[in-house]
């Protein structure tokens, strides 16, 4: 408990010009530009769109400038912002197969139809500091190629079409989606919840424990199905239309892990899937998040529920980021009251303590 | 179709305060600028009511009167992108512009144990709200008692509210406007004939 | 779907993905209408996103967008509709403007004024697609085993 304490006003002011100051930096190197950062800091951007909830680059880049690049800062702050603005509805659930993907890869075909397209990644550099970028040179145009790419079917539709992966559930049009920015988590929580607040759940702690899954907490025996990136459109359909609206495109970064088969009495043995999708390029977020989804599922498919990434509760109950700092940050604020209630207590036993010794060296004497 | 608030944010802010302030203290005469002109049928109050409170999350049932005018309908939809919906207990908010059309409180839904909040919550518009003693209140928000005039009240209201405050914490809340005017009943208060 | 629903469907994907100078000189060069009134203001707003789980499964929440909307009403009674991603009111305050005027008698002013701008998305389109298809992996089996 905390209780409400006067007189902080001209501090707590104070330390705000300070913060903005020291925001500022050296006022002799130039201002940040927000477009410098939507542009130039983009996985900085989508982490915060993904992670606050929010695919807004304007916005999440003005939210890293204002929290000094603090990610969790800056994700409060958009989740903020979210809260003031109305909801007009949910979207037509996005078509990811339709996807203009700048990249698209797979780790189970080497020949497969659409082809593997590396796109922009960091994947084959030899992560050695570029000191040219230092000076400042820019880069040269990248190539085109002439040759058109092809239509990208999921790779998961060739498994799907010989029955060797079980098939997604198409629940019926018009069913009733979890929505966890309406109801309170309840437990246990349906996948589409799960995978609702694995999307927004920090990059840091999805990771870590889709690291231990694969580290023998939960196996599942993985592969990578499929990663694709690029521009997917969102549609809606709005009360007064009746037809659904092209709101624009998204960058959206999906990924199907292909995991460990099973078989039972009655279903023949066959894969199961992991699915991950953030917000702009999150290749590494979307890869976690399959399989602590498919991790999370072990209930589903008769698992034993042992591992940290098999505990819906433990998994979802400290994913998000925001709630996490809330709870630990909050201990900074004044517990006097609380303080004094225990320090009177060690006092009293302390003095408990000291009398029962006493009493015995008096018996021994 | 009619143009809604001329400033959504501020005039739904003072909307919603003085719904909130009406709720605050039952039965105490809220003067109530409404600040819209909406289509023919539909009272301006509920109108700012309904635009203030209901968006595409609340579902809005509306008496027979109300659902027999495409404009009230069209305008209802566009403004609030709220589902009109066929059964009282299906709505978050009731439109009553005809307290004789009003159905038995107990049809519309009073919130679950866990959440009480999800019930609805009925807008009646009346010829006449004073306060002179018609009716007594009693409970939270009101010093001792007040008394309340509304007029017309829908058929048997004084026996259905009775009913609905045995539910507590259960229950719907009742809002009355008339021209200029809001007053608030919600659950806790007890309204008695004089 | 009608044939003029279709039309506006398409037009608004156009604006969406335009920019707000575009769509402004789009409705300077066909001429502002003159409105009756605003039926909505400008707001901006959130919709949130559904996906679906593998792909093409059961949907879910992904997370929220920015969204803007506006309608107006021309004079001459037709009523124009925006909703797009971002929270520029003006340009989707003229997006409605091209909604509202697609459905009058000066429709085919208003797909010639927007074709320059289709054009343009769909090079950036396909200069993005032949970048990406210069990494296209391009696979060759060495020989082996032969004997």
């Amino acid at each position: 408990m905390y209780v409400a304490v006067k007189g902080g006003e001209a501090a707590i002011a104070n330390a705000h010009r300070l913060l903005d100051h020291e925001r500022r930096g050296d006022r002799g190197v130039a201002d940040l530009s927000l477009a410098q950062i939507r542009e130039q800091m983009t996985l900085l951007v989508d982490r915060v769109m993904t992670e606050g909830s929010l695919y807004d680059p304007d916005l999440a880049a003005l939210a890293i400038k204002q929290a000094r690049g603090d990610i969790i800062e800056a994700v409060f702050l958009v989740r903020a912002f979210r809260t003031t603005l109305p909801r007009f509805g949910y979207s037509v659930p996005a078509d990811t197969g339709a996807m203009r993907a700048v990249r698209r890869v797979s780790a189970i075909y080497k020949d497969l139809p659409g082809g593997q397209v590396l796109g922009p990644t960091f994947d084959y550099t030899h992560r050695l500091i570029d000191f040219l970028l230092a000076a400042g040179a820019e880069p040269p145009v990248p190539d085109e190629s002439e040759k058109v790419l092809e239509p990208m079917p999921h790779v998961t539709g060739l498994l799907d079409r010989e029955g060797l992966i079980e098939p997604e559930s198409a629940e019926e049009e018009g069913a009733p989606v979890s929505d966890l920015t309406r109801e309170p988590l309840d437990f246990p929580a349906p996948r589409d919840l799960r995978l609702q607040a694995l999307a927004r759940g920090d990059e840091g702690f999805v990771l870590a424990l889709g690291y231990s899954t694969q580290r023998g907490f939960g196996r599942t025996h993985p592969f990578t199905g499929e990663i694709r990136i690029g521009d997917v459109e969102i549609e809606f359909v709005p009360e007064e239309l009746g037809f659904a609206v092209p709101l624009g495109d998204v960058v959206l970064t999906e990924c199907e892990m292909i995991t460990q088969f099973k078989g039972s009495a009655s279903a023949p043995p066959q894969f199961t899937r992991g699915y991950g999708v953030a917000f702009g390029r999150g290749e590494r977020k979307a890869m976690a998040m399959a399989l602590v989804d498919r991790a999370l599922r072990a209930r589903e498919f008769g698992e034993d529920v042992q591992a940290p990434a098999q505990d819906e509760e433990f998994v979802l109950a400290h994913c998000d980021n925001l709630q996490s700092t809330g709870f630990v940050e909050h201990l900074k604020l004044p517990h006097y009251v609380d303080f004094q209630a225990e320090l009177g207590l060690v006092r009293k036993m302390r003095a408990e303590y000291e009398a029962r010794r006493d009493d015995a060296l008096e018996a021994a004497e | 179709m009619s143009v809604a608030f001329s400033n959504p944010v501020f005039d739904s802010q003072r909307v919603f305060r003085t719904a909130m302030n009406a709720l605050a203290r039952p039965g105490k005469l809220q003067p109530f600028d409404a600040g819209v002109r909406p289509p023919e049928g539909l009272p301006a109050e509920i109108a700012a009511l309904a635009l203030s409170l209901a968006d595409h999350e609340t579902p809005l049932w509306l008496d027979a009167a109300l659902t027999q005018s495409t404009d009230v309908l069209d305008y209802l939809r566009f403004h609030t992108g709220a589902p009109i919906v066929r059964h009282p207990v299906e709505a978050a908010f009731a439109l009553v512009c005809d307290p004789a059309l009003c159905p038995a409180l107990m049809s519309f839904t009073l919130g679950t144990a866990d959440y009480p909040d999800r019930s609805t919550t009925v807008l009646i518009q009346t010829d006449t709200l004073r306060s002179s003693d018609s009716h007594t209140l009693r409970g939270p928000g009101i010093a001792g008692t007040s008394v309340l005039r509304a007029e017309p009240l829908p058929p048997g209201f004084v026996r259905e509210w009775a009913e609905n405050r045995r539910y507590f914490p259960r229950g719907v809340d009742v809002l009355f406007a008339a021209d200029g005017w809001l007053v608030g009943l919600p659950r806790t208060t007890e309204f008695t004939g004089a | 779907m009608t044939d003029i629903q279709k039309k506006r469907q398409s037009a608004m994907g156009v604006c969406a993905r335009a920019t707000a100078e575009e769509i402004a000189a789009a409705l300077d060069r066909i001429g502002r209408p003159e409105t009756a009134n605003e039926l909505r203001a400008p707001e901006a707003g959130l919709v949130m996103a559904r996906a679906r789980m593998g792909g093409n499964g059961a949907p879910f929440n992904v997370g929220e967008v920015s969204v803007t909307r506006a309608a107006v009403r021309l004079a001459s009674g037709e009523t124009g509709i925006a909703y797009q991603l971002g929270r520029d009111s003006k340009k989707a305050r003229d997006a409605a403007l091209l909604d509202a005027l697609l459905q009058t008698g000066r429709a085919a002013e208003v797909e010639a004024a927007l074709a320059p701008i289709r054009t343009r998305i769909q090079e950036d389109q396909n200069l993005k697609a032949r970048r990406a298809a210069a990494t296209k992996v391009d696979f060759f089996t060495m020989v082996r085993g032969e004997d």
